[in-house]
């Protein structure tokens, strides 16, 4: 894949090539990933970004290895520091979720067990994987909520998930999942339960934790603020493929898919001129069972043209990959005069 | 800690206060018939008649016939059966308690042991074979009457094929107490134990396996296969657990009505002289004194059944503790 | 505007919601949604209401309405008091002011199809004979946007964009003058939320509407509102045009509000952010004096003890706050 053959200096640590996945119903087989790959690198932030029905959470779901319906169909490879993740027995997976990569959830509050207490919950992953005794899993515990800016941890670890406020809970589960050093934190919207002010905060922590720990972020959302906050890349996804991708500046600030360009126009502005009305894309995104044949995005986009009836492959422009016919041929248009105002804007 | 706990005592005395009006009046108040005649008993003569009426106050305002009769029941527990003349109900009652309990614990421990293991495996295996055939084994148990079943095994076990290796330590019907011969109470307990659980084992499996299975729909059965947890600590820290709450409300009501009488027809089948075929016999001879006893014994397990329920509940689920 | 007459009038309303148990540890608990709240809604404007969960702004919009009781306070619709009036007495009034939810599928019966479902106002109103009733349908569908063909389709086959025009299509049903819409695009995806908010627009347009308009997301309420309300702990903290509140934030909240604000800036970078420490407070126990100090970065000795009032900065605004903040400060820079 031609992401690899980037020169970076950082080394690869999570290598996904190819990832089908499907599920078999009485309908057919129903596609949700579609020949996906990507790579995270060590101590960076990747954002997977896509609306309802993108297939970004199955992606992380499939990273972990937690599709548990068996009917589900994966194929592909994800080469985690070498070891194809898809090829593991159960007990070696088990062995690398939770010690390798973690994994943090939308809603703190259904994503932890009601009836234990915080600091319980944060000793039984560490003690899943380190050979701790009670008293010294606790400790670790209280330290790490004390890492996450709970205020005053110890009492905090005492805690059901229900007594928590919802930044708090978050907070608790970003400890519990860094507990064992992960390399790898994949965050699921972890922030979209959140008031505006606490996901602010909580945006702040993870951004740290590659400083503070080494993780690097794989980090789910529908959001292209939060994407832009905290990402060193981005990939956009669109109905079960990869649309576009590329360093975040570039993919904000010079969108090549014209989905992206979509997406962006779509978010009312907080700055400068506001736009009589929206540019918004028409419809809505399709459903894993009514996805269009050839480019999935064609019967949204405002330039459709013949060729997309066939399905375009990732193409590259410098830094940056559109899975669009129109990326064939260097930037669009519409990229140069949105990279033009954008970095009129910031200035 | 202190308060929680008297304002439970003092629900669940105000409970049985309003169960023994509501008793009271059925039979005390019903407009058209002489209580006396219905606390006599059929063929009563008109001096029994006069004695009864008497006794219990029925020639004074309401009120003070209930303070009668609620005195005759607790404290100076002295009301008689009329059909076995001079048959204390309070002391026969006492006595034919640890009868039912015996019967009630053993049962309940057998059905709350193996409806926990049917329901963990099948939802462990949910949509497979063994899923399946304990469900369908489960719907078996539901549907098998108590009384059948306790026939076909008396039938089995008493003669047919009492004298194989396999029946031949099962006692004649009867109970013997647990102080005078343990091992005999244990050996004549069994099959009433096994044929009362059987139907409580498909219920409770069932239910806990509807649950089981909603658990694992759960997101934090997904945090806790991320965390690297084995899927039989999934199972039994995590998925258990949290799916207990309904086992436990259905656990507390039927075992308070079992014990209250309501294993009456188990009772009367492997002839156990418990509370349950005390209520059948006095149901038959339409002893009212005794209705009135058995019921009034049987709200109490419920009630308080219903308190201990209560208290399984803040232990199993602190938001529950939170609320109150 | 000043010289215009409100279409809708809150005045210093309060509305207290009894939780807990007389019967539980802790008994009956007060929870104060909202605390001496007055606004004025005129006609054509729309306003915005924005906050963080628990700011009591759809408590509000369900106030003004009168879906709730208020406990004080007085509220006006067209120059008529309606604090007071019984749900029976409101029913004619409920023609002229309707309201549309985040969800709209949990407020649409699954079992009736969309024809019936948006003619039922028209029905229970009793004015329209069928003939009637079918024309303005199709007007309506017209409205929204969406085939007229749908009519005979059930709810669960359209998208979430799809119901909640129909939503909307339901609620504009007998031409009321005023619309609240609670959060009305807050579950869609970023690209239905933009044909949403146009069609909000449209709509006001063309059919001279008024709106409530509630939401957490400032970009929104930035786009769509004429006037906007910032809420916090059950309190209206600074009120005034749209652009002048986002871009020169008087009270403290707002600005931190702004700042928090994620925005898709490529060379977006949190650092540069002023971040609001710790979350608000409960509303069943809100702090003494100015109920934002307890987090507010310029907070003094005065604002744990005195409960600011709402006051007129004179540029049509108003702010709750002992010591705004200089109107230089623009919020992001």
């Amino acid at each position: 894949m031609p992401a690899d053959q980037i020169p970076n200096t950082a080394e690869t640590l999570l290598d996904v090539q190819d990832l089908c996945v499907s599920f078999r119903s009485e309908r057919g087989i129903i596609r949700i990933l579609e020949n996906v790959s990507f790579t995270v690198r060590a101590r960076e932030i990747l954002s997977i970004v896509g609306e309802s029905g993108s297939g970004k959470s199955m992606t992380s779901l499939a990273v972990m290895r937690l599709i548990t319906d068996p009917n589900a169909i994966i194929t592909g490879s994800i080469t985690y520091k070498g070891r194809d993740l898809l090829k593991l027995s159960p007990r070696e997976m088990r062995d690398l979720r939770g010690r390798e990569i973690a994994m943090i959830f939308q809603d703190p509050m259904t994503a932890m067990t009601p009836v234990y207490t915080i600091g319980w919950q944060i000793e039984e992953q560490l003690r899943a994987h380190q050979d701790l005794s009670r008293h010294a899993a606790r400790a670790r515990a209280v330290e790490l909520l004390g890492e996450m800016g709970v205020p005053a941890p110890a009492k905090a670890a005492t805690r059901y998930p229900h007594q928590l406020s919802g930044g708090l809970r978050q907070r608790a589960m970003i400890a519990m999942a860094l507990s064992c050093n992960p390399s790898l934190l994949i965050a699921d919207e972890p922030t979209t339960a959140l008031d505006v002010t606490v996901q602010a905060q909580i945006l702040e922590l993870l951004q740290r934790l590659r400083t503070d720990f080494g993780s690097s972020v794989m980090l789910i959302t529908h959001d292209m603020g939060v994407v832009a906050t905290v990402s060193d890349r981005v990939m956009v996804m669109y109905s079960g493929i990869i649309a576009e991708r590329g360093p975040k500046p570039d993919v904000l600030g010079q969108p090549t898919h014209p989905y992206t360009l979509g997406l962006l126009h779509s978010i009312p502005p907080m700055h400068g001129e506001k736009p009589h009305r929206l540019p918004s894309i028409p419809g809505s995104p399709p459903s894993p069972m009514g996805r269009p044949p050839g480019c999935p995005f064609q019967p949204r986009c405002e330039f459709r043209m013949d060729a997309c009836a066939t399905r375009p492959p990732l193409f590259r422009n410098g830094m940056q990959e559109a899975s669009c016919w129109l990326a064939d041929k260097g930037l669009p248009d519409w990229a140069h005069e949105r990279a033009i105002r954008t970095t009129g804007e910031a200035a | 800690m202190l308060l929680p706990i008297l304002r439970r005592l003092s629900e669940m005395l105000f409970v049985m206060f309003g169960i023994s009006v509501v008793v009271f009046l059925i039979f005390f108040a019903t407009p058209g018939a002489d209580p006396s005649a219905r606390i006599a008993g059929r063929n009563a003569t008109p001096e029994v008649l006069a004695q009864v009426r008497h006794s219990f106050g029925f020639d004074q305002p309401m009120p003070v016939q209930y303070l009668k009769v609620m005195e005759k029941l607790f404290v100076s527990r002295d009301l008689t059966s009329f059909v076995n003349r001079g048959e204390r109900v309070i002391p026969a009652v006492v006595e034919a308690t640890p009868v039912t309990l015996s019967l009630v614990f053993g049962a309940a421990v057998i059905w709350v042991v193996f409806a926990i293991i049917m329901g963990m495996i099948a939802a462990a295996t949910r949509g497979g074979i063994p899923d399946r055939l304990l469900m369908f084994l489960g719907l078996v148990g539901i549907s098998m009457p108590v009384f059948w079943v306790g026939s076909v095994a008396n039938l089995i076990t008493q003669s047919r094929f009492h004298n194989t290796w396999l029946f031949h330590w099962v006692p004649g019907l009867g109970y013997t107490p647990l102080t005078q011969h343990p091992f005999l109470w244990f050996k004549g307990l069994v099959i009433p134990w096994v044929t009362l659980a059987i139907l409580y084992i498909g219920l409770y499996g069932r239910v806990l396996r509807a649950n089981l299975v909603e658990a694992y729909q759960e997101d934090f059965i997904r945090t806790a296969r991320a965390k690297g947890l084995s899927e039989s600590r999934i199972m039994l820290r995590h998925a258990l657990r949290t799916s207990l709450i309904t086992f436990v409300s259905m656990f507390g009501l039927d075992f308070g009505a079992l014990v209250g009488g309501g294993a009456l027809l188990t009772e009367v089948v492997f002839n156990l002289p418990g509370v349950g075929r005390l209520t059948y016999l006095a149901l038959q001879s339409l002893d009212l004194p005794f209705i009135m006893a058995t019921v009034m014994y049987s709200s109490f397990f419920v009630v308080v059944a219903n308190a201990v329920v209560d208290i399984a509940y803040a232990w199993l689920d602190p938001r529950v503790r939170d609320a109150r | 505007m000043s010289t215009a007459k409100p279409m809708l009038k809150a005045d210093s309303v309060s509305k207290t919601f009894k939780v807990g148990s007389r019967f539980r540890a802790g008994g009956i608990q007060h929870l104060h949604a909202l605390q001496d709240v007055s606004i004025e809604v005129y006609p054509g404007e729309i306003v915005g209401l924005v906050g963080e969960s628990g700011c009591g702004k759809s408590t509000l919009g369900r106030c003004l309405l009168r879906l709730y009781d208020v406990n004080d306070g007085r509220i006006t619709f067209k120059d008529r008091d309606i604090t007071g009036l019984s749900q029976r007495e409101l029913r004619p009034l409920r023609a002229d002011m309707q309201m549309v939810f985040q969800d709209p599928y949990s407020s649409l019966n699954p079992r009736r199809r969309v024809g019936d479902l948006i003619a039922e106002p028209l029905r229970v109103h009793g004015k329209y004979s069928a003939g009637d009733i079918q024309t303005r349908l199709r007007e309506l569908m017209d409205l929204v946007n969406l085939s007229p063909d749908f009519l005979t389709r059930f709810p669960h086959e359209f998208s979430g964009g799809q119901r909640q025009r129909i939503g909307i299509a339901r609620a504009i049903a007998l031409s009321p003058s005023l619309i609240v819409a609670d959060e009305p695009v807050s579950a869609l995806d970023v690209s239905v939320q933009a044909q949403i908010v146009n069609l909000f627009m449209d709509l006001q347009e063309k059919l001279g509407l008024t709106y409530v308009f509630i939401a957490h997301d400032l970009s929104v309420v930035r786009q769509i509102a004429t006037r906007t309300a910032v809420m916090y702990l059950g309190g209206i903290v600074e009120l005034g045009e749209t652009d002048r509140v986002l871009h020169r934030p008087a009270h403290p909240y707002t600005a931190a509000l702004i700042s928090a604000v994620p925005e898709p800036d490529p060379h977006g970078n949190i650092k540069a952010r002023t971040i609001l420490r710790g979350e608000p407070p409960s509303p069943t126990n809100p702090p003494s004096g100015c109920r934002f100090h307890t987090r507010c970065p310029v907070a003094q000795d005065r604002c744990s003890a005195e409960i600011p009032r709402l006051r007129s900065l004179g540029d049509n605004r108003s702010v709750a706050c002992h010591f705004p903040l200089d109107g230089s400060v623009a919020a992001h820079a």
